[in-house]
């Protein structure tokens, strides 16, 4: 009979997602913890999860929580570096992408957290809004109108910069 | 811009790079060790008789395995048998690439590893717990096998005890043959047998 398949399979199949979805809720500095969190507590949890369970909706739903848990935790240490006064992120910086897309991290960060959320979980992690309204709280009418704005400010955003980048 | 373009540009601004990846994978592995959940770790080795997948538990090496196994297929099979909580982790199998590393090299007689046998039970148990005292560079016969696991009629038990060992090489299956000579059934195929064989006949 076979079973459920090796973690490993799910670390190949959802890593890179979940480590899109930790960098635009969480910002670059604290991802890295959060994803290892994150794909921790799965592992610990995996062989009870029901076979038929919806893993990446899992996995994000763990991923949200660990956010929370790193951004508590940094705020305990209360370092003011890299945290805007709002509790929102720090952009990315700009590594691999653009000046657009990274200016793009930075307009994410600015988002408020439950914009934020929305379009990560909806618009990078490919949940259908009736799951991201299980993780956020809320209805999925809720989540959708919250990840709406979301991405009309970035768009508004990103129209901008492309005009005075032209 | 359209939000098709948009979603293409947010993935862009938050990557998930393969390099990244290898160094979350890294860390994942090492705390999953630390926190006793890594139930199976695995990695892979090159060897003379192709690409093999060594797997150990807590208790030391579980499975060594030929491609011609399917390594995808086995690792299924030990997330069946053992526990789904399997990772490429090769730090666990350190030790075992390294003396494999020395045993083809020509410089390794026999393995000093702690093995977990939990993949076989009873009479073929207690025939693989025998082919240690084959010693390197010799063969038996799997009469001499059958007479060794204490039941001297079980000849086709014990062959196929031989064919099913879920840690060639290491237990050294390889080494029992037909008495007329025949080379006899092998996981890895006829040739990878001939090659340990010779390998151990010329080191």
């Amino acid at each position: 009979m076979t079973g459920k398949q090796p973690f490993e399979a799910v670390v190949t199949e959802h890593g890179a997602t979940v480590a899109r979805v930790c960098r635009a809720v969480l910002g670059p500095a604290d991802a890295d913890d959060a994803w290892s969190e994150t794909f921790l507590a799965a592992m610990r949890a995996y062989p009870g999860l029901p076979a038929d369970a919806n893993v990446e909706a899992w996995l994000v739903t763990i991923a949200h929580r660990k956010a929370i848990d790193v951004t508590r935790a940094a705020a305990r240490r209360a370092i003011p570096v890299a945290q805007t006064p709002d509790g929102t992120p720090a952009p990315a910086a700009d590594s691999t992408g653009g000046r657009l897309d990274s200016d793009l991290a930075g307009a994410v960060a600015r988002l408020p957290a439950k914009q934020r959320q929305a379009v990560a979980y909806h618009y990078l992690a490919g949940l259908p809004y009736r799951d991201v309204a299980a993780i956020v709280g809320g209805s999925a009418a809720a989540a959708r109108r919250a990840a709406a704005d979301g991405i009309a400010t970035l768009r508004r955003h990103w129209n901008e910069n492309e005009r005075s980048v032209r | 811009m359209n939000t098709d373009e948009l979603t293409r540009a947010l993935t862009r601004a938050f990557p998930g790079a393969p390099g990244d990846m290898d160094r979350l994978r890294a860390r994942l592995a090492a705390a999953a060790q630390r926190d006793g959940i890594l139930d199976v770790a695995y990695r892979t080795v090159d060897s003379p008789v192709g690409p093999l997948l060594l797997a150990a538990t807590e208790a030391g090496l579980v499975r060594v395995a030929y491609a011609s196994e399917g390594h995808d297929a086995v690792l299924q099979a030990l997330a069946d048998r053992i526990s789904p909580r399997v990772l490429n982790a090769p730090a666990r199998l350190d030790a075992a690439a390294r003396e494999l590393g020395e045993y083809f090299a020509g410089r390794r007689r026999s393995f000093d590893l702690p093995l977990d046998w939990r993949l076989s039970a009873g009479f073929r148990r207690a025939v693989l717990g025998h082919l240690t005292e084959i010693g390197y560079g010799h063969t038996a016969s799997y009469a001499a096998v059958a007479r060794l696991a204490g039941n001297p009629t079980a000849i086709r038990a014990a062959a196929s005890a031989c064919a099913a060992n879920p840690l060639p090489v290491v237990v050294p299956c390889h080494r029992v043959i037909y008495s007329d000579g025949r080379i006899g059934r092998y996981l890895g195929g006829p040739d990878a047998k001939r090659t340990l064989l010779t390998l151990e006949a010329t080191a």
